[in-house]
């Protein structure tokens, strides 16, 4: 069995609650971390591990939290982004539910190493069983002197709050997270300034994903290199697999990061393999929104390399043959999915989701779900698929937060490699149009 | 459905709730307890009317605007006035993948209405969502804070009269 840092207890029973997750070494990180270390340690631990930031960026949390401003007599804050929202992914989701106090306590650690008193919890609002859940566990940490005045006898106040959102994919970007925790509309900030200089009400913030939180007892309680001695070169540590689509055992997995693609899609240990009798046609690896790969680029690389979850094996090769870790949302795809429906699917999620403040995302997200509507419908003309390209290319770069690259990457990426069932769509209206048709053509399967 | 309150206050429980919910922000931040407040009284009313908006503009010490626009922004909030359950279901990609189309094609027919739309009784209300982070156990669908999962038409069936009787 591979190692595991962040789902060892996930299964013991009760682990959901204080005695249970007390019982499993729970909260021995705060104690070592508040009574023997200064928050400057702390940071060092971070920054030793490498652990990545797991939202999606894979920014490295310790620099991340090294830039964090500390002017005289202003507070400081620290926000968990939970604002899980990305298509293919639900592993914060699992974890929250399952085995809350793992957050709880990463977010102690944290604060305490950002000099932060009052920290926030943004989870999204769709999960409001988990904010309750996320609530319970803070009023037990509470009451056993984990939170609140005087932590552990140290002079150090924390107070954590869980703030729901409303609904809106944008607050998973950082600064229209901190715009929704004022009470508005989840519009991104323009940066600089960035939000560890200011952030939440103007004052230095740090805003870390979930997962990279929840690593941070472990990273304690062993140390930042004994984490950074797991995985592969800069992808340190352990990740969490959100996987979905056509496999045998669709759920949320940790790997070793390093560990090949091969082995996570067909091992028992975790997929299980393409759900029986069908054949992989195309990946997500990363989230909705990293360029899909078709079957030839997935087990290997442009080069013949084994493809590995890693940051660096994913992106081998570029958008050109290679795509991204991103967030961990893993989405199977087997020779019966469409990719043309499934690209509008994605383009009108896009559309939905964005914030309306940029031209080019606003106007760009609507125009290419409109385009590629009337492909999977059969009113699409050749001019469309370089079109739609040409759209992609012209939000990429050019909007305020990522979301416009988001949006671009899947449309630019299918055309990339699926170029010619868009052709027979535009070529084939009436076969293509069919209930359940899907393009048979010279397709590579694996 | 839910008619329009005419007196707006909200229940003793609840106005100590969104009480508790404005001291957790610093002094003259209590804007950012609009999101949460909101959320109070969407449970309360079932929509958000104009007037409910108002009231909490007042509470919140806010322009009614500031909240207008924020419940216009955010999908959860409904501003108009809905059936007793609100089936709010994954239209995203993943949950497509597992059969989602032909699973709420069979809900709208089962219902007799479309996404957007209340059953005559009054009874649902069927909103077509974005992905609800729960991909893995697709197709999904949530009424108020209860998900559904690896829905089937015949699980489907039996969710709904459960719901019915």
């Amino acid at each position: 069995m591979a190692k595991k840092i962040l789902t060892e207890h996930i299964n013991v029973p009760g682990i959901e609650t204080f005695d249970v997750y007390r019982k499993q070494g729970g909260y021995t990180a705060v104690e070592k971390a508040i009574k023997t270390m200064t928050p400057e340690e702390v940071v060092e631990e971070a920054k030793k591990s490498g652990v990545r930031g797991r939202g999606g960026a894979g920014f490295p949390m310790g620099m991340k939290w090294g830039f964090l401003a500390k002017p005289e007599g202003v507070p400081r804050y620290l926000v968990c982004n939970a604002d899980e929202s990305e298509p293919g992914t639900f592993k914060d989701h699992h974890l929250m539910k399952s085995i809350p106090h793992l957050l709880i306590e990463g977010m102690i650690i944290s604060s305490y190493a950002l000099g932060a008193n009052k920290s926030f919890i943004y989870v999204r609002g769709e999960l409001m069983y988990v904010i309750r859940i996320l609530e319970k566990a803070i009023e037990e940490a509470k009451a056993q002197g984990f939170l609140g005045k005087n932590i552990l006898g140290s002079g150090y106040d924390l107070e954590l709050i869980v703030q729901p959102g409303g609904g809106a994919y944008i607050c998973g970007e950082e600064t229209a997270l901190l715009e929704s925790l004022e009470g508005k509309r989840g519009n991104p900030r323009n940066k600089p300034p960035f939000p560890a200089v200011k952030g939440l009400y103007q004052s230095p913030t740090v805003v870390n994903n979930v997962e990279s939180i929840a690593n941070m007892s472990w990273i304690i309680n062993n140390g930042g290199d004994a984490y950074a001695a797991i995985g592969i070169g800069r992808s340190t540590g352990t990740k969490l697999i959100s996987a979905s689509g056509h496999i045998e055992k669709p759920g949320v997995y940790e790997i070793e990061l390093g560990v090949s693609v091969e082995e996570f899609l067909n091992s028992d240990e975790y997929c299980g393999g393409i759900r029986k009798g069908h054949h992989l046609k195309a990946l997500v690896a990363g989230g909705s929104s990293v360029p899909i790969l078709p079957a030839h680029l997935i087990m290997k690389t442009a080069n013949g390399e084994d493809r590995l979850m890693s940051y660096e094996s994913l992106s081998d090769g570029g958008f050109a043959t290679g795509t991204m870790l991103g967030s961990g949302g893993f989405i199977v795809f087997d020779e019966t999915a469409c990719i043309v429906r499934n690209t509008w699917n994605f383009s009108r999620f896009y559309h939905h989701e964005s914030c309306g403040q940029c031209s080019p995302c606003r106007e760009g997200t609507g125009w290419m779900e409109k385009v590629l509507h009337r492909i999977e419908h059969g009113h699409g003309s050749m001019h469309d698929v370089d079109l739609l390209v040409d759209i992609s290319k012209k939000i990429e770069g050019n909007t305020i937060c990522p979301l416009g690259d988001a949006a671009a990457w899947p449309v630019a990426s299918a055309i990339r490699h699926f170029r010619d069932e868009f052709v027979w769509h535009i070529t084939n209206p009436h076969e293509a149009t069919q209930p359940g048709a899907v393009y048979r053509g010279e397709m590579e399967l694996a | 459905m839910t008619e329009t309150p005419n007196l707006v206050a909200f229940t003793p429980e609840r106005l100590e709730k969104v009480k508790e919910i404005i001291a957790r922000y610093p002094e003259g931040r209590q804007k950012s307890a609009l999101l949460p407040v909101l959320h109070v009284a969407q449970e309360q009313w079932g929509w958000l009317s104009s007037e409910v908006m108002d009231y909490v503009a007042g509470i919140l010490s806010i322009q009614p605007v500031e909240v207008y626009e924020v419940a216009s922004f955010y999908t959860m909030y409904h501003l108009d006035p809905v059936g007793k359950h609100v089936i709010e279901y994954c239209r995203t990609g993943p949950c497509c993948l597992m059969g989602g189309e032909n699973v709420y094609g069979h809900l709208k027919q089962k219902l007799g209405v479309e996404a957007g739309q209340t059953t005559a009784d009054g009874l649902f209300t069927l909103k077509e969502v974005e992905c609800l982070a729960a991909c893995g156990w697709g197709p999904v669908f949530q009424i108020r804070e209860q998900f559904y999962m690896n829905l089937t038409n015949d699980k489907v069936d039996q969710i709904i009269e459960d719901l019915s009787k």
